[in-house]
């Protein structure tokens, strides 16, 4: 590493960073963790879960979309900031249907490690308990929107690598939903495939793979193995 | 007739771009956006489908469901309920036996509500197909309904019931001032580009929108900006709830609106201009358009506009579709690339990256017609009134508990007890000043005065006197933002959402001191976290109402530390209707509660 690169400082350590790189990814690059939801590292970044919030110099930012510079005084390790950041993850527990123990994605949710992370015990707020539908149309995956948390990621997956655009969202509000791009709604009727991008980058449960439920026994899944700071430090540092 | 959709997307060009146009077209032809019609419209415009029914879905006034031939939706604002806009409305759904948002049987009528139509000063109001009737009273309902069960064509009902008024009732500056079409673009172009930018800059001319932002900075960024072609955004979709002065700036000074979108042309070098304005205001189009082909039939639009030499520069009407966050500049240019009106990431900004990501000015109505006179005028005209930050005159919609409702100039630095009097307002409690989103004062507060630095405000000024139950004012403004938030982010996504409901408990006597902290913690998390600046000031309602309203909330909290969530008895609302049971014994009661 060169000796010359222009830092920031996060809760006082310095922070190389590369020209155009997000405050988010430069810190989790340099060994630094603040989570995340809706971000896939090396991606656009999106910016609407806001669960990576910073304070700028004094202004609440979300870590994802503020530009390194140099000079920049970033603190995130915060007793009020971490506060803000639960209250966010609450606010998705309330407004989902998220029953983690008898959830197949339970172990590999980044949504549930995040909870964990933060120190989520509860949603704390009344849940919406919306009424989502299933749609079991597709012969190799099934779409189960009562966990969607709305970060779009399959979107932007779907539409930036697969070049499908599968996935859209309509509504807007407390209606905001993900739908399929097909008149029926249906994924089967879509040229959606089980290898797509769009299939494999979705934080939550919401594709699951007909015909193989539980096949990972609860306790040796992903973040059961290493834990969600442990495992995005890594995918970050290149190792 | 229907018209076909092919002639619809070629009048359009088959610009995806031009989609929201293109949706109010198909709503115009077929009463809603059918489904297969949206796939269609996908494929002429090389969409995904996904795209167009993301758009249908995000704007309120677009429906892919069949609606009544005859769609009425009341005016939700404020002071629509303060003048009884609710108890009219169940009587027309009574009288029509119809439950709710449905549409009744026979496929005639739906009645629903749609957030404030910006007719405050002269509610309460609904819109029948898009087509704005205020003044309602028992008696224009009545022949509205009369008119709806004898399906006469709205062709033919009677052009009175649709007149709508302006209601200027005090001048200053911009609305006394006359100004011959074209002297102020004439006066910018002998001044030069750069010096019309310093002299605006110089006025001290700040957004009229709210945020206070200086012009000249704006204008000059977006002029310094390398990349072509630059644009002027006219915001003319101004959807605060209680604010209504654009449609009387429309309507009666729209010359002097499109002289200073024509200034900032010329001191940007843009070429194109759009004027935004929301869909509520339809009654206002026909004039528009005209008022656009008289300014270009007199050269002052078009090539060489006003007779500058080089200078070509259009306007181009374009209409919203009920959506309140696209009065937030960069949801707006969504909304014009025909998108979701998702507010965007920033930076970039839209001096830089705007329309097409091209250099834009967005500015307020009120904006431009400052700037047309600082171009003809010079700074002083700004400068000598108001006050040392905040320079000129802000014009503003006084409406509520006062008796003469209506426009009011006046220059900054007025105190609210000043515009109180001028438009007659006794036994104030509160003053709800630039809508939900702005600063609620209370009646100590009246020695305030509009100003950026002090009580800054958009337009919206309304007056609560103390007959008027403030919390259920609060509930309201709280559920308008869970109606417009736009669903990006999770704070106001979920929290506009979770404020609403709990302010409904609280507002009614079923919540206790717990849900106080509850809610109050949401609107901090809001304000704090939130993408745009409807989630940041969503929360100011409940705010605002605990920090200046105390003993109020207290007075109507329950003694018990907490209370459940959900109202027992009616929970089993759904049992008794299965069960066909309703006696005493199919209902909790209060003795039943532990």
């Amino acid at each position: 590493m060169t000796t010359d690169r222009r830092t920031f400082t996060l809760d006082g350590h310095d922070i190389p960073f590369d020209e155009g790189q997000s405050v988010l990814d430069a810190a989790l690059a340099a060994g630094l963790f603040i989570p995340f939801l809706c971000h896939k590292p090396g991606n656009e970044a999106h910016g609407s879960c806001r669960v990576c919030m910073v304070r700028v110099g004094g202004r609440w930012q979300a870590s994802c979309t503020t530009p390194a510079a140099a000079g920049l005084e970033v603190e995130s390790t915060v007793e009020d900031l971490v506060a803000m950041r639960r209250e966010i993850v609450q606010f998705l527990f309330t407004e989902g249907n998220h029953f983690c123990p008898s959830c197949e994605a339970s172990g590999n949710c980044t949504l549930q490690a995040v909870g964990y992370e933060l120190g989520v015990t509860t949603p704390h707020y009344p849940p919406f308990s919306p009424t989502r539908p299933l749609d079991a149309s597709h012969p190799e995956m099934l779409l189960d929107l009562n966990r969607c948390i709305l970060c779009e990621l399959c979107v932007r997956a779907s539409a930036n690598v697969d070049k499908k655009s599968v996935f859209a969202l309509s509504g807007r509000g407390p209606t905001k939903h993900l739908v399929v791009s097909a008149e029926s709604g249906r994924l089967a009727d879509t040229s959606f495939s089980a290898d797509d991008a769009a299939a494999h980058v979705c934080p939550v449960g919401v594709f699951l793979p007909r015909g193989q439920g539980f096949r990972t026994p609860l306790g040796a899944r992903k973040f059961d193995v290493e834990p969600l700071r442990v495992a995005a430090l890594r995918r970050a540092g290149g190792t | 007739m229907t018209e076909d959709l092919a002639t619809i997307v070629a009048r359009h060009r088959h610009d995806p771009r031009r989609l929201v146009e293109i949706l109010h077209d198909v709503t115009e032809a077929y009463g809603f956006v059918p489904k297969d019609i949206i796939t269609e419209l996908a494929s002429m415009l090389a969409v995904p489908r996904g795209h167009v029914e993301g758009v249908v879905g995000f704007y309120a006034f677009f429906s892919d469901e069949p609606r009544g031939a005859y769609r009425v939706l009341f005016s939700d604002g404020t002071t629509d309920r303060m003048g009884g806009s609710i108890a009219l409305l169940e009587r027309m759904r009574a009288s029509f036996g119809l439950q709710g948002e449905e549409t009744s049987r026979d496929g005639r009528l739906s009645v629903g509500t749609t957030s404030c139509t910006g007719l405050c000063d002269q509610g309460p109001a609904l819109l029948v197909n898009g087509h704005a009737i205020g003044g309602l009273d028992s008696a224009r309902l009545g022949d509205v309904m009369a008119l709806i069960r004898a399906e006469a064509p709205l062709a033919a009902w009677p052009r009175e019931l649709f007149a709508v008024r302006s209601n200027i009732r005090r001048r200053d500056l911009l609305l006394a001032t006359a100004i011959r079409p074209g002297d102020a673009v004439s006066a910018a172009a002998r001044r030069g580009r750069a010096d019309t930018l310093a002299e605006v800059a110089r006025s001290g001319l700040r957004g009229r929108g709210g945020a206070g932002f200086s012009t000249g900075a704006k204008w000059a960024a977006c002029a310094e900006a390398p990349h072509e072609p630059r644009y002027v955004v006219c915001n003319a979709d101004e959807g605060e709830p209680g604010t209504f002065k654009d449609r009387d700036l429309l309507a009666d000074h729209l010359d002097l609106v499109l002289e200073g979108m024509t200034v900032a042309a010329f001191a940007v070098s843009a070429r194109h201009g759009f004027l935004y304005v929301r869909a509520e205001y339809r009654f206002l189009f026909a004039h528009i358009a005209n008022a656009l082909a008289a300014r270009r039939a007199a050269g002052l639009l078009g090539p060489n506009a006003c007779g500058i030499r080089g200078f070509s520069f259009d306007i181009e009407l374009r209409r919203g579709a009920g959506a309140y966050v696209c009065g937030e500049e960069s949801a707006l240019l969504e909304s014009l690339e025909g998108r979701r009106g998702i507010p965007r990431n920033r930076p970039p900004f839209p001096v830089t990256h705007g329309y097409d990501q091209r250099p834009t000015v967005v500015n307020n109505v009120e904006t431009f017609m400052a700037a047309a006179l600082v171009a003809r005028d010079g700074a002083s005209v700004l400068r000598d009134l108001g006050t040392r930050t905040s320079s000129g005159t802000k014009i503003l919609s006084v409406a509520g508990d006062v008796e003469r409702p209506g426009v009011y100039e006046l220059p900054f630095g007025v105190t609210v007890q000043r515009v109180l009097d001028e438009a007659g307002a006794s036994r104030v409690q509160a003053v709800q000043v630039s809508g939900p989103a702005g600063t609620l004062l209370s009646a100590r507060e009246l020695d305030r005065t509009i100003a950026f630095d002090d009580v800054p405000s958009a337009g919206a000024f309304t007056v609560f006197d103390d007959r008027r139950d403030l919390l259920a004012i609060i509930e309201h403004h709280s559920r308008f933002f869970a109606h417009e938030s736009c669903g990006f982010c999770t704070p106001c996504r979920v929290g506009t959402t979770l404020v609403a409901r709990t302010m409904g408990r609280i507002a009614s006597g079923h919540a206790a001191r717990r849900d106080l902290v509850d809610v109050a913690r949401v609107a901090r998390v809001m304000a704090k976290t939130s993408h745009c600046g409807l989630g940041l000031m969503a929360g100011n309602p409940v705010l605002q109402g605990i920090e200046k309203f105390r003993p109020v909330f207290d007075a109507r909290l329950r003694p018990d530390d907490a209370l459940p969530t959900f109202d027992l008895d009616a929970s089993l609302d759904k049992s008794r209707d299965v069960t066909g049971r309703d006696d005493s014994e199919a209902h909790f009661t209060e003795e039943v509660r532990p």
